[in-house]
């Protein structure tokens, strides 16, 4: 059944929708939107050092990453510019760096839009062990974390003073991060990854009335963006990650809509 | 002496070439209330911080009992309206409660009915109700206050301050508490320790607000004393408006024979006649005693 590229391209989204909810969520509460774009355009500099150095990609974009997020706490802790512009700088930085990397190296083809934005019905038996295998982790990993990472989102001076080690949360958050982004390139692309963080999340909201209820929620909404998106692609013949992007984006428009009963009842699990 | 909980010696801490606050010694025994005070920037937020850990002191020594559970309510808390947080789930943000647990804390405050409302629609004073019974749910030895009756009209300042007091008569655990008025300290404070990126003065209210460096600190007109709260009541304006007694009956108004209230039709709480009140909760707490 996994034979046929649909089935797998299906699998391996809702993999990626249901990592990416509960991490999501803590990017809109931390505001860390802009984070999450930087750690994702720094994709690129990750795939040009797999092809330089002959790594596997998936290790190389996660290395890649978690190097650019210990560089912004550094550049952090050292003062002077905002935070703002510092991710800024790493961001295109880190993008511009990686394209011209890939174009020293003319013995091998890359297909950039690939890399951009998704290539989903490429998805390979092995891509759906990752996805699935770290997927798991990534989840596991989530609900351990639980509790230091969100009281250090509600205030982390008093998650410090009663013990609950925040600055630690914040850095094994990171590599959740960077593991999320190098697990989903595939599927969403560089471009887009921020927004299957985001839109699922921001349109979960409106449906729930604790944390965690939002964390599942916003997986729910992703698998159902994934659904509803690739089997958009299918019909009208769009590209498959816009067309997931666009379908979560419609989920979020209706979750906005006031007193939209329907919605309430289909976006809130059960 | 009771068992102490938290000692600084001699600490500081240094940002920069800027010494926020310097040669603090302060300690905090088991029931005993410490209340810092001090001008803005006088490193009293700097000096709670060292005492829970938040910041590591640069010079001097902080040791904290080993074990101590610290309770803790910060001074600038903002939840936004992104995070669907109800004040049941704000309980059990740092650790585990039983219902039983979470319900005694809430009806201490005083907000047992908003369980289950949104944080985001809480008042000031709720909201630092509700922070306050999240503090008190753990059962801590130590209870660190940073400004806990910010946003909080007058009558419930000192509801708050009285509940405070009441917390450390049952719990015996320790207050170390920073008031945000420089004027206003509790009657109930053993310590006070008055701030000014140093340590001013120490002592009891009435020693510090004696003593010629507060006087020197804030000036002629701060010197005519530090009001103190001193007042006993009878009787507990809830937030819903009822008034619980404290025979436990709840009735839609106060009584006129009750004890002393803080309607604003009667307001005669002078902070710049602290002293005079001092007497007369004194006298009331006699009588009921």
């Amino acid at each position: 059944m996994p034979d046929d590229f649909f089935v797998r391209a299906m699998v391996a989204g809702v993999g990626v929708a249901l990592m990416a909810g509960p991490l999501g969520c803590f990017v809109i509460w931390r505001r860390m939107a802009y984070f999450g774009d930087t750690m994702a355009h720094s994709a690129l500099l990750g795939v040009s050092m797999s092809l330089l150095f002959q790594v596997n990609l998936t290790v190389s974009i996660f290395a890649v990453a978690v190097v650019v997020a210990v560089a912004l706490i550094f550049l952090q802790r050292r003062g002077g510019l905002s935070t703002d512009a510092l991710l800024g700088i790493l961001s295109h930085a880190s993008l511009a760096v990686g394209l011209v990397i890939t174009a020293f190296l003319t013995w091998v083809r890359i297909d950039l839009i690939g890399y951009l934005f998704g290539d989903i019905l490429a998805v390979t038996q092995q891509d759906l062990q990752i996805i699935w295998g770290g997927g798991v982790l990534v989840v596991f990993a989530i609900i351990k974390l639980w509790r230091p990472l969100l009281a250090s989102t509600v205030n982390a001076e008093l998650a410090e003073a009663e013990g609950l080690q925040p600055e630690r949360a914040r850095f094994f958050f990171m590599l959740l991060m960077a593991a999320v982004i190098a697990i989903a390139i595939k599927v969403v692309g560089i471009l887009l990854i921020t927004s299957m963080l985001i839109i699922p999340a921001a349109a979960a909201r409106r449906f729930s009335a604790s944390p965690e209820i939002m964390a599942v929620a916003a997986s729910l909404i992703g698998a159902v963006s994934v659904v509803i998106g690739l089997s958009g692609s299918l019909e009208f013949d769009t590209p498959s990650g816009p067309s997931i992007v666009v379908a979560a984006l419609l989920m979020f428009l209706v979750s906005q809509v006031p007193s939209f009963r329907l919605a309430r009842e289909t976006g809130e699990p059960k | 002496m009771a068992e102490s909980l938290i000692s600084l010696e001699n600490a500081g801490v240094q940002r920069g070439a800027r010494w926020l606050v310097r040669g603090v010694g302060l300690n905090v025994h088991r029931g005993e209330i410490v209340t810092l005070i001090g001008p803005n920037g006088s490193g009293k937020s700097t000096t709670v911080k060292m005492a829970t850990g938040i910041a590591k002191p640069t010079e001097g020594r902080v040791t904290r009992r080993p074990g101590l559970a610290i309770g803790y309510v910060p001074q600038k808390l903002a939840v936004d309206w992104t995070m669907p947080l109800t004040v049941r789930r704000l309980m059990t943000l740092t650790g585990p409660l039983s219902d039983v647990e979470m319900d005694a804390a809430l009806g201490e405050v005083g907000i047992a009915h908003m369980k289950n409302a949104s944080v985001a629609n809480l008042s000031g004073g709720e909201f630092q109700r509700a922070l306050l019974a999240r503090a008190i749910a753990r059962k801590p030895d130590l209870l660190v206050l940073d400004e806990p009756v910010q946003g909080v009209d007058f009558s419930g300042e000192i509801a708050l301050y009285d509940l405070i007091a009441d917390i450390r008569r049952r719990t015996g655990c320790g207050i170390l508490l920073i008031s945000h008025d420089l004027h206003i300290v509790m009657a109930e404070t053993d310590t006070v320790i008055c701030l000014n990126g140093h340590v001013c003065c120490t002592g009891t209210p009435q020693a510090v607000s004696a003593s010629a460096e507060y006087r020197n600190l804030f000036g002629p007109k701060a010197a005519n004393a530090i009001a103190v709260y001193a007042h006993h009541h009878d009787h507990t304006h809830m937030p819903d408006g009822r008034v619980l007694h404290a025979d436990g009956s709840v009735t839609d108004h106060c009584h006129p024979e009750d004890g002393h209230h803080h309607g604003g039709d009667h307001h005669h709480h002078d902070h710049h006649d602290g002293h005079a009140h001092a007497d007369h909760g004194s006298e009331r707490r006699d009588a009921n005693a």
